[in-house]
């Protein structure tokens, strides 16, 4: 039997103990995407058969470094989120899902911040 | 896990695959699949900070045959998470809910993902003068 008021067990944020963090965070990356994916095909398709010299210009172009940059975050961001729900869903041995949970939230950090980085080296070195 | 003597519920196996339920599994399926999409957008990137040769090497793995047919895949990826999750983003604000517009909505996403992605790549090839 549960003695705690409504607002305690909103206090005690669930069992996960965040709450609706998650969940918050996953939806505003996902409407952040909504318009960063579309430019990005669109980028895609205007920068079909260029060479490196056209590709580089154009991630010179500040806008387009930014939206780059931004795209790489959100993506990553939601990335983590969805596939963090995926791990704990199917692996099941608490060592082994620590371990995923870890490689997953590492790897995307150093992949967004070496796709920053390589945005950034092409924006300001020409 | 002991899971004593205590009933279970029914695993996904015992139950009639529906239309609404294969299109579920696939927003997770197409999810996993363009993260690790992620590692070419970040390798292209790379390559282009790097320097025209190693530029040259993404393009020229991209544009071979089995690099055309992961991008056409991820296309569709793309455009079917894209699509479902907005179909998502409706049911999280309390539409769309009920059956017949749940399974309209599921046939509208995936033939969306279709048409857009035949469209880009139709684009594509046209931007290439191949068309």
């Amino acid at each position: 039997m549960d003695l705690r008021a409504p607002l305690g067990r909103v206090r005690g944020l669930g069992s996960a103990k965040s709450g609706t963090h998650h969940f918050w965070v996953q939806r505003v990356t996902a409407i952040a995407l909504i318009p960063l994916s579309l430019w990005f095909i669109y980028a895609v398709l205007s920068l079909v058969g260029a060479d490196h010299a056209t590709v580089s210009s154009w991630l010179q172009s500040p806008i387009n470094a930014v939206l780059m940059i931004l795209l790489l975050l959100a993506t990553f961001h939601h990335l983590q989120l969805g596939l963090q729900v995926v791990i704990e869903d199917y692996i099941h041995g608490e060592g082994t899902k620590i371990a995923s949970l870890m490689i997953l939230k590492g790897g995307s950090l150093v992949l967004a911040v070496a796709g920053t980085f390589a945005v950034l080296k092409v924006a300001f070195g020409g | 896990m002991n899971n004593g003597d205590r009933p279970l519920s029914p695993h996904l196996q015992i139950y009639a695959w529906q239309w609404t339920m294969a299109l579920s599994i696939l927003h997770r399926a197409t999810g996993t699949g363009l993260a690790a999409g992620t590692l070419l957008m970040v390798w292209w990137l790379l390559a282009l900070a790097d320097g025209a040769a190693s530029f040259d090497t993404v393009q020229t793995v991209i544009g071979s045959v089995v690099g055309r047919l992961c991008l056409f895949g991820w296309t569709w990826a793309l455009f079917y998470h894209f699509c479902n999750g907005i179909r998502h983003l409706f049911w999280d604000v309390g539409m769309g809910f009920d059956l017949d517009t749940a399974r309209n909505s599921g046939y509208f996403v995936v033939a969306a993902s279709i048409g857009l992605t035949g469209l880009t790549w139709i684009v594509g090839y046209m931007a290439m003068g191949a068309i």
